[in-house]
């Protein structure tokens, strides 16, 4: 057993929260710059370039890349053997929270009630907080910071086995297509696979919470990662929705075993600024 | 930037400016704008459902979609980038039908606000989503005009400098989103 003080959760979210929304994370960069270089449509070479300098800008101002700095959504890898001390793990986190949006200037876009007075609760609180216990005594933790414009755009459909890849395919390929430019495009797109409802949505989540780049370690599924960001990037919504041949950055799919009649499948979409900083306790 | 030609436009929009501007043209806009967004929307949309008096004039003027970080110490404004139009569109037709003449926003727009242009003349212009910092350098004089209790949502006045645009909506209701993804579509 090793014993963590919440204090030190505390710190490490409000930096992440600060560091994710200034700094655009070096992978994302680099395939935007790409993207540059490859994209058909002369337009869509412009605004890509123009997001590129946008995180350029940011980064030397330490300002945020994008004013809406999103609600906080903090991934949780804790090894079974931390013993949290000090106080509560989920109130230190949403401490943190409110440290980083409060000290880094952050917008807070936290509506305290969704349908009868949508009250802005002023300091972004509460996270969404996913949580996995592991092996081990560290704790992961990785801060994504997620805009509602891409958001709103995520969609949930439970196919049936029939429908097997091709209607997985389907279902990605309307849904970014119907997205079009509200996501923010070149986006990254999230697919859940399996499991039942709420774990292929929570499913699609973390898959977003990966590095940019970094494929499911299951060879199939791999492939079927490279496969639908060919299709995706033929859908023909292109950069900032103005048509063009680079839609999305990449496509990470997660997956988890299912009910023998189901075959749930949830698309989470992140905008162009993949926003992500991680930290190990 | 945009190496295609730039139309340098003014605010107010005059009716004359809004024929001459067409979907997908590289605009650079000055002058004042005004923001507001859902939560100003909804007032303003129930302000003149009662028959009151909205607390800015919207004749010719444009609205940029925006709710901006808190700005630095030392800064004007912060973070300033659009946000996702569409959801305005049950509150846009009111306003272009009491003389709003442009809204700045990103995002796909509903058939009714399309139409709204047309019938008003009116434009929508795209501003690049997610490059809130480069827009922030276009933005040369701020002042809280209303509503002012709803924070990042409040409407204020922006003066602008060059506004980097492009037509997404113009007054003859053509699209440049369905346009531009049809034209690179090969599924």
């Amino acid at each position: 057993m090793r014993d963590l003080s919440v204090k030190k959760v505390t710190a490490a979210v409000a930096k992440c929260c600060i560091d994710a929304c200034y700094y655009l994370p070096e992978g994302v960069l680099q395939k935007l710059k790409l993207a540059r270089e490859t994209e058909e449509s002369p337009l869509g070479r412009e605004v890509l370039e123009t997001i590129v300098e946008n995180a350029r800008l940011a980064k030397i101002k330490a300002v945020p890349m994008c004013q809406d700095t999103g609600l906080t959504v903090v991934f949780l890898e804790v090894g079974q053997e931390v013993h949290f001390t000090e106080g509560s793990l989920e109130e230190a986190i949403n401490a943190g929270v409110a440290q980083g949006y409060t000290e880094g200037y952050l917008r807070k876009s936290s509506a305290g009630d969704p349908v009868f007075d949508r009250k802005n609760t002023g300091d972004n609180t509460p996270a969404i907080i996913h949580t996995r216990i592991v092996p081990g005594d560290k704790v992961h933790l990785i801060v994504c910071p997620k805009g509602c414009g891409s958001e709103n755009m995520g969609a949930l459909k439970m196919l049936k086995p029939a429908d097997g890849m091709d209607g997985i395919i389907k279902f990605v390929l309307d849904t970014v297509t119907a997205a079009g430019p509200n996501p923010c495009p070149p986006v990254t797109v999230g697919v859940g696979i399996g499991g039942n409802m709420e774990r292929a949505a929570e499913l699609a989540k973390w898959s977003l919470a990966r590095p940019i780049g970094e494929h499911n370690g299951d060879l199939r599924y791999a492939e079927l990662e490279d496969k639908l960001l060919q299709l995706v990037n033929r859908t023909g919504v292109g950069p900032a929705g103005l048509g063009g041949s680079t839609t999305a950055l990449a496509v990470n799919i997660e997956f988890a075993p299912t009910h023998i009649g189901g075959l749930p499948c949830a698309v989470n979409l992140n905008c162009h600024a993949a926003r992500r900083a991680e930290a190990e306790l | 930037m945009l190496k295609t030609e730039i139309k340098k436009v003014r605010t107010p929009l005059t009716a004359e400016t809004i024929k001459n501007l067409h979907a997908g043209d590289t605009v650079r806009l000055t002058g004042p704008i005004y923001t507001a967004r859902d939560a100003a929307h909804k007032r303003m949309f129930e302000a003149l459902r009662r028959g009151e008096a909205l607390p800015v004039e919207l004749k010719d003027q444009v609205i940029y979609y925006v709710g901006p970080t808190p700005a630095k110490p030392g800064e004007l404004v912060g973070s300033a980038g659009p946000t996702t139009s569409g959801r305005m569109d049950k509150y846009t037709p009111a306003m272009l039908e009491v003389g709003l003449r442009g809204m700045i926003g990103k995002g796909l727009r509903s058939q009714e606000v399309i139409e709204a242009c047309v019938k008003y003349g009116a434009v929508y212009f795209i501003a690049i989503g997610g490059t809130a910092a480069l827009i922030s350098q276009c933005i040369k004089g701020e002042e809280m005009l209303a509503y002012a209790d709803l924070g990042p949502e409040a409407i204020r006045r922006y003066e602008v400098v060059d506004f980097p645009l492009i037509v997404g909506v113009d007054a003859y209701g053509v699209d440049i989103y369905k346009e531009g993804m049809a034209r690179y579509r090969k599924l």
